[in-house]
């Protein structure tokens, strides 16, 4: 088990406070973000990254593109053209069968090489089971700084990428850089930033690149993909009204009550941790650091005491409400409205009123 | 079979407390655990050594007082513990901590024979990168298993594993020759209780501890603070929102007029919500 050669020189000196950067990072320029294009979707997160992208682009004067990787040309020109809307100026991409599924060894050859081609400033890519795959990956192959599930991406004043994120289980953020090497990656977890805006119409270029890499020479094989039956994954963290319940509701039966409340709504629903080890809820639907990241225009919080590791998955969220029996709970803290009463008696008179007033107005209207 | 599992130290972090004056983490008589992750990806190695024979050895790079995890480790029923240990490994960034464990993973392979499977935890709760697993694999040329939720076979005989991955949406099949990387997801097994014989033996063991020269890591500019690309600009506590939550009045209220209450203060703060349920309604 040797150590795999490396591809790029290492700067001298102390890594990360030297001030200069090397003389072969100073070509590096542009903003990238891979936009992850699975079964031919691509995941929501790549939009999100785009509209931050664009503004960092922006802020170094610099050009915004994407990268995009695949088998199936028709699905990677679709995706190119999404990106465009969403703010791309190029998009660069690779088509290749060895791409038709995700795999580490092919698409890690594929994105390095593009990177050592044309060379962007900063990467950026989804925190997804894809992108942290990817990621860790190609920054070590490129040994280069990498900072995962940041929350917010800036420019310094001297031009750098600062990528804050949560560190100690969300008790606190820290503002991390890559000072001397190139590119400067981060990952963003979905639904952490803001969608923005599509603008139809808007168009770039495309930059065709090969993969030159053979099948046989991939040793990890896809035999099977089993798509998720229920395919709420995704539904959770991008929906505009979650319902959650945590232990406050004492008993797998009465979350029943916050099932009923989101049917009302069309909303999705989730809970606190607690509820995923106790058996009341599937793991897909727990909510926070270890869970989902959601940001939708309402959170609904029932019985869920707010713990730092619940509040940074909900905090995107326009209007949190939280019923609790406690007034001094800490979910007060971050709640836009709260209300100090029995979740278990409270559901169900809100699902009532819920129900009543959208059936009269449909009556009405 | 020898397997290796990479575990980390790490702060209980709920129990992590930010000094309110000067932002500062106060880690004074902070318990320390085994990464809650690492726990899955030692319990699926014995499950296989169980299984297929062989020796799990568990790494860790930390202080000297990371023993305590190893020892720990080693009760729930590992064979030997290796902990690297050095200043110089100080202040470690993901590419540095991959590159000290690799160095120790390439030393173990010498001293107690090469590794067919290298597990890591998904992720770990102070660090939470998921990094370190995928930055092990590349620098030794591992097959890597990321997210794995079931070894679903491993045949020693042709030096193949085949694995479920979970991924967006799906889970993947994979296959692919050993030696590989797994990085276990959470949830995927429960972590048996130590036998006494276990207890006895772990009180026994001794366990090895390698500076970075005893590990054969030489080249020292890679390490810790020096060889880590990032650097940590501030550590900040999340800035509380400026006013408490609008507290709705209960008092003397029925819950049929609590939830009017509350369905009021809904509408009148986000009216696009209404417009959005009236049309949900409608369409259903
Ligand atoms: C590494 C790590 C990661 C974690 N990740 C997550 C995560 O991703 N997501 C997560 O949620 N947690 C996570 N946790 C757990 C977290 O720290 C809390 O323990 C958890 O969120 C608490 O869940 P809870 O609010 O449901 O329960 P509790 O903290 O027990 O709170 C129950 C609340 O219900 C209230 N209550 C009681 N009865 C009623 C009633 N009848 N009506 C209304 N209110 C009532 C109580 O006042 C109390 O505030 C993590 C912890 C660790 C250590
Ligand atoms: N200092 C360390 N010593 C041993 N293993 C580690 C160390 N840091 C990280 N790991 C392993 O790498 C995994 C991912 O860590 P991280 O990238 O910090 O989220 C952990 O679950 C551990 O298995």
């Amino acid at each position: 088990m040797a150590e795999a050669p490396k591809q790029a020189p290492a700067a001298a000196g102390r890594a990360a406070t030297k001030k200069e950067l090397p003389e072969h990072f100073k070509a590096y320029k542009h903003v990238w973000v891979v936009v992850e294009c699975e079964h031919g979707v691509v995941h929501p997160v790549s939009f999100e990254l785009l509209g931050e992208g664009r503004k960092l682009a922006d802020k170094r004067g610099a050009e915004l593109a994407g990268v995009v990787m695949g088998n199936d040309r028709a699905a990677i020109a679709a995706a190119a053209a999404a990106a465009f809307e969403y703010g791309a100026d190029l998009v660069y991409t690779i088509a290749d069968p060895a791409l038709a599924h995700y795999r580490n060894e092919a698409f890690t050859k594929g994105l390095t090489d593009l990177v050592n081609t044309y060379k962007p400033e900063i990467l950026l890519l989804g925190a997804t089971t894809l992108g942290r795959d990817l990621a860790g990956s190609v920054a070590t192959t490129l040994l280069t700084g990498l900072t995962a599930d940041c929350t917010e991406l800036a420019i310094d004043e001297e031009g750098s990428l600062a990528a804050t994120r949560p560190t100690f289980g969300g008790s606190l953020l820290c503002t991390i850089m890559t000072l001397n090497y190139r590119p400067q990656m981060a990952t963003v977890r979905p639904r952490v930033l803001a969608m923005p805006e599509r603008q139809p119409g808007r168009s770039g270029r495309i930059v065709e690149h090969p993969l030159d890499l053979a099948e046989d020479d991939i040793v990890t094989k896809v035999l099977r993909f089993v798509a998720d039956r229920d395919s709420n994954q995704a539904q959770l963290a991008y929906a505009d009204i979650v319902v959650a319940g945590g232990l406050g509701l004492r008993s797998a039966e009465n979350f029943q009550l916050v099932k009923s409340l989101a049917e009302v709504l069309g909303a999705e629903y989730g809970g606190s941790r607690p509820l995923v080890q106790k058996g009341w809820i599937a793991a897909d639907r727990q909510i926070g650091q270890t869970g989902k990241t959601i940001r939708p225009k309402l959170y609904i919080a029932a019985g869920i005491s707010g713990a730092i590791q619940h509040r940074v998955g909900v905090e995107g969220a326009d209007m949190i409400v939280a019923i609790n029996t406690d007034p001094n709970a800490q979910i007060f803290d971050f709640a836009h409205v709260g209300i100090v009463a029995d979740a278990i008696k409270l559901l169900p008179a809100l699902t009532e009123a819920f129900r009543k007033h959208l059936s009269v107005n449909r009556l009405a209207g | 079979m020898h397997i290796v599992v990479c575990m980390k130290q790490v702060p209980d972090s709920a129990q992590i407390r930010v000094h309110p004056v000067t932002n500062t983490i106060m880690r004074q008589g902070v318990p320390t655990i085994i990464n809650p992750y690492d726990l899955f990806a030692l319990e699926e190695a014995m499950r296989l050594r169980d299984r297929f024979g062989g020796e799990v050895t568990v790494l860790t790079m930390g202080p000297p007082m990371a023993e305590d995890s190893l020892r720990k480790a080693l009760t729930f029923g590992a064979d030997r513990a290796v902990l690297l240990t050095d200043r110089f490994f100080a202040g470690s960034d993901t590419l540095a901590t991959s590159y000290a464990l690799a160095g120790a993973l390439a030393k173990i392979g010498e001293e107690f024979g090469k590794p067919s499977i290298v597990f890591t935890g998904k992720q770990t709760i102070d660090g939470d990168t998921a990094q370190v697993g995928p930055g092990i694999a590349k620098r030794l040329r591992l097959n890597q298993l990321t997210y794995v939720a079931r070894i679903a076979e491993l045949d020693l005989a042709a030096e193949e594993i085949t694995v479920e991955r979970r991924a967006e949406g799906g889970v993947q099949v994979l296959s692919t020759r050993l030696p590989v990387l797994v990085t276990m997801l959470e949830g995927t097994n429960e972590m048996r209780r130590g036998t006494l014989e276990d207890a006895f033996r772990a009180a026994r063991t001794q366990v090895v501890t390698w500076s970075a020269a005893d590990a054969g890591i030489t080249d020292l500019t890679k390490c810790g603070l020096r060889g880590s690309p990032t650097i940590v600009k501030k550590v900040f506590a999340p800035s509380a929102r400026a006013e408490k939550a609008h507290q709705i009045p209960t008092a003397d209220l029925s819950f049929e007029a609590l939830a009017e209450a509350v369905m009021g203060e809904i509408f009148a703060r986000q009216p696009a919500i209404e417009g959005d349920l009236m049309r949900f309604s409608s369409g259903q």
